[in-house]
């Protein structure tokens, strides 16, 4: 007797315990406070917080903690805390290694968002590559995402296309002939490489082809090679002090052709410190910068108003477009995991399919084939007027 | 524009950033010759200099002049108590010990120039006025002139102070031999304090006069540091005509290089220039190769 009610008391315990664990009694659905404290997602950032692309890596880790903040106060991701864990990588690949490499094992984060730049974010790619962890990149340059690697997104426009809107500008105004110049950095380089491959194709001949070392302080021996050509306007790809100092050395050689910069300019503090000499510099940018002049029926006024307000107001400077970066990528992985829960493969999935995500660079439309999601409308034309950013008409 | 142009064009900017490259060189010299280690906190000093200028200037709003000696005075002072602070406490200090003192410091600098000031890229303007000067041509900035000047009279009172000063000739021979210095009679703490002032205020006044045309942020500071000490080396450590001499060869090399062969190749060209001149003469340009010898580094 002993023995059978004890079976009977063990199948009834059973039964209870399995009907509320699954099913549509379970105790997760009916009573998800029993879950506290939920586990915190994590998601890594590399930011290059200091270093020499710290104006790269600063708004972007303010924004970071900033969203982390909000999702938190808003109760979370379905109730989990987000946690970003944010690494600093000095702008230097190796170390950069080794942050993605520590978010990774140790921490084991869900997503990695970053890094800033385009030179850390290819010495990445193998390692999230091998791991599977889906990485959202604030870098600009092309080859990140071509060809497609399966893990890897990013969120800044492309390079091709800010190529593009440069050189489709420049045959509105009847330009044909124009000079490149650019840094030995992995962003300029991968300007470069773009400015020469699209250049047939939009019927711009390059005159001249100069190059100068990030950190250099004078690029007027370039400069007057360019003047000795037959060039009709400069392109500069690069990123500051280089983008300011080839302003100023311009003006001081006396060249009047217009200059056009990368959509690297997106910081009214350049413009500001080129002075006279950043007057008429005509640059593709993300509509961030332009949000005032945009109208009231943009699909994204509302999120760039948004993030510009509040930006502002937390950290009481000037928004860039690069924290901007980080909002999309930081906000895609959020809506990636809100959906499809703590998993690094549906997340990934999820990025890749998303379409119609309304960033602070454009609409984004992934694709297997696109894991940058922006076409070259994402861009506009600005250009310095009194020491502003306006639209150029 | 001609190749004549060109050329002369392409000197002007070699002359330019020679002279950048020449100015930071100075100050690796005194303390090498003073106490026969590189401070490899020079950078920094140079960058302190530009930062503080641009934060009197703009933030504080003192006159150009006022800001001018009052940064350099701050930053010999952040110089001197460095020493106090880092070096002075060491017993027996080896060379060895003492750079890797100046690296921390160098860290420690640029961090604290990133709290003070952030990370954004400051320019300052020129001492008289942005117009380019024509000659044949070419141009050159008005602030070119002003550091070949203040170069100028920089080279000539060090010559002067080492040369023909009781002090100077004491902080010499502290460098030569230590021991022997203190043997008859000098204190040779107290030149090796001198020596970090004197170069902590030879890097802000490089850093102040650069700054103009080739910016300033907190990170600046090493990688001038990087090319004013190739210079100081080419030049012959611890000889101030001969780092201005370098500081033009570098540059011109530079600027020709990048005119007429590559962009590409303009800092390999400046290399190999420095290399083979080192093969041939180890001890620099304008070193004296009997001094090189009682020399430790």
């Amino acid at each position: 007797m002993r023995k059978k009610g004890k079976i009977v008391v063990g199948v009834v315990v059973a039964i209870v315990i399995v009907l509320l664990l699954v099913g549509p009694l379970s105790i997760w659905r009916w009573v998800p406070m029993l879950r506290k404290p939920a586990v915190a997602y994590k998601v890594g950032a590399i930011f290059a917080v200091t270093g020499p692309a710290a104006w790269l890596g600063t708004p972007e880790r303010n924004t970071a903690k900033m969203i982390e903040q909000e999702v938190n106060k808003a109760g979370g991701i379905n109730g989990h805390p987000l946690e970003i864990i944010i690494e600093d990588t000095v702008g230097d690949a190796t170390r950069t290694v080794t942050a993605a490499k520590k978010l990774i094992t140790k921490d084991e984060v869900l997503a990695i968002v970053g890094p800033s730049r385009s030179g850390t974010t290819m010495a990445v790619i193998p390692i999230v590559e091998e791991a599977k962890v889906p990485l959202v990149s604030c870098a600009a340059a092309e080859s990140i995402v071509v060809p497609v690697k399966p893990w890897v997104f990013k969120t800044p426009q492309k390079d091709s296309d800010a190529a593009v809107k440069i050189y489709e500008t420049m045959r509105e105004r009847g330009i044909s002939k124009t000079a490149i110049i650019t840094a030995t950095s992995g962003f300029g380089d991968q300007g470069r490489k773009q400015l020469k491959k699209l250049a047939p194709e939009l019927e711009i001949e390059i005159v001249a082809d100069e190059t100068y070392g990030p950190d250099d302080t004078d690029m007027t021996a370039q400069l007057t090679k360019i003047k000795a050509s037959e060039a009709q306007a400069v392109v500069n790809w690069s990123i500051v002090p280089g983008q300011v100092i080839v302003a100023k050395n311009m003006r001081q050689l006396g060249m009047k052709i217009p200059l056009f910069q990368s959509h690297g300019f997106g910081n009214i503090k350049y413009a500001q410190t080129a002075g006279e000499a950043g007057e008429g510099i005509i640059f593709p940018c993300g509509r961030l910068l332009a949000v005032d002049t945009l109208s009231d029926d943009h699909p994204q006024k509302e999120v760039l108003a948004k993030y510009k307000k509040e930006y502002e107001a937390k950290y009481e400077e000037d928004v860039s477009t690069f924290g901007g970066h980080a909002w999309d990528g930081l906000q895609l992985v959020i809506a990636a995991l809100r959906e499809v829960g703590p998993d690094r493969e549906k997340i990934r999935d999820y990025l890749e399919n998303t379409k119609n995500f309304v960033g602070t660079g454009g609409i984004f439309n992934f694709s297997p084939e696109d894991h940058s999601g922006l076409t070259k409308d994402a861009f506009e034309m600005l250009t310095v007027k009194n020491g502003k950013f306006v639209v150029l008409e | 524009m001609n190749l004549g142009d060109q050329l002369l064009q392409y000197l002007f900017t070699g002359i330019t950033i020679g002279a950048i490259y020449g100015m930071v060189a100075l100050g690796f010299n005194i303390i090498y010759s003073a106490t026969g280690i590189i401070n490899l906190a020079q950078g920094e000093f140079v960058m302190l200099g530009g930062m503080m200028m641009v934060y009197l200037t703009a933030i504080i709003k003192l006159p150009m002049v006022v800001s001018f000696f009052l940064s350099i005075l701050i930053v010999t002072m952040i110089g001197a108590a460095f020493e106090r602070a880092a070096i002075h406490p060491l017993k027996s200090p080896s060379v060895l010990t003492l750079i890797i003192i100046t690296v921390a410091a160098s860290i420690l600098f640029k961090g604290g120039a990133m709290f003070a000031w952030g990370k954004h890229t400051f320019s300052l303007p020129p001492f008289s006025g942005e117009k380019p000067i024509s000659v044949l041509g070419a141009t050159i900035l008005p602030q070119t002139l002003w550091i070949l000047g203040i170069m100028g009279a920089t080279v000539a009172l060090l010559i002067f102070f080492f040369g023909f000063t009781l002090t100077g000739k004491a902080m010499r021979a502290c460098a030569a031999n230590r021991t022997a210095a203190s043997l008859v009679g000098i204190n040779v703490r107290t030149m090796v304090l001198l020596s970090f002032a004197l170069s902590a205020g030879i890097g802000a006044t490089a850093g102040i006069i650069i700054t103009p045309i080739a910016l300033m942020n907190y990170d600046r500071g090493t990688m001038l540091a990087v090319k004013g000490f190739s210079v100081a080396v080419l030049g012959g450590l611890g000889s101030n005509v001969g780092a201005v001499v370098a500081g033009f060869i570098i540059g011109i090399m530079e600027s020709l290089g990048a005119g007429f062969i590559s962009s590409g190749y303009k800092d390999a060209i400046a290399l190999v220039v420095l290399l083979l001149v080192l093969f041939i003469r180890p001890s620099g340009l304008l070193g004296s190769r009997e001094r090189a010898e009682f020399k430790k580094f």
